[in-house]
């Protein structure tokens, strides 16, 4: 497995992982409770800023076990990571329609905000998982 | 599951014939990480033009020797 390879497991698995600690905090914050109620901001900013200081770790646990692929990338890679970030993209510009009708139906700012960050979360997990599948199976 | 490329190539026999050339020893050669040229060899991808002739430049043989497309039936 590539240096790149790993970065992209690395990559999706903690984008999903914190998603996943972040929303059990909200769910168990908001304790049967109506979840618009939750106060979610700081813990969503901080679940963010976490899963990206996450990433950066993992790239350079990574690189230091494997020196001397962490520089080495080439033409294969470089086109994985443009039908990844493409692929993605466009999961990220439909999912995004969900937020937008929240918007304009009036939802309380909890669902906009939460609804954004899962649309994040799911394009870039896609993005990680069609790199991964294109390591694996070939483009 | 097919293949998503219908080039074939004749790398892994090529590398035999060249005194046991590891993947490792061609892809330095090349420029390209291991995996990559583990890839071309199975078929799941398909090297551009310019990787194609430095492939086929380190076996010292011409193109056409190294990677074979089907003729249209």
């Amino acid at each position: 497995m590539s240096f790149d390879e790993r970065s992209k497991w690395a990559s999706g698995l903690i984008s999903l992982g914190t998603f996943a600690a972040y929303a059990v905090i909200i769910l168990r914050r908001a304790g049967g409770g109506p979840l618009t109620d939750v106060a979610y901001r700081s813990t969503l900013l901080w679940t963010i800023g976490a899963s990206v200081v996450l990433i950066v770790v993992a790239h350079v646990l990574i690189a230091v076990a494997n020196p001397s692929e962490a520089d080495k990338r080439d033409e294969r890679d470089r086109a994985i990571e443009r039908l990844g970030e493409y692929r993605g993209g466009l999961v990220l510009a439909v999912g995004m329609l969900g937020p937008f009708t929240l918007s304009l139906w009036g939802a309380d700012h909890f669902w906009i905000s939460n609804a954004i960050y899962l649309v994040f979360v799911v394009g870039s997990t896609a993005s990680s998982a069609f790199k991964v599948a294109a390591y694996r199976k070939g483009f | 599951m097919a293949k998503p490329t219908k080039v074939t190539n004749s790398i892994r026999r090529l590398r035999f014939e060249s005194d046991e050339m590891t993947q490792a020893d061609l892809a330095d050669r090349v420029g390209v990480t291991r995996q990559t040229i583990i890839a071309i060899e199975h078929g799941r991808y398909s090297p551009s033009l310019e990787m194609a002739f430095q492939i086929a430049r380190a076996f010292a043989v011409p193109l056409d020797e190294v990677f074979h497309y089907p003729e249209e039936s």
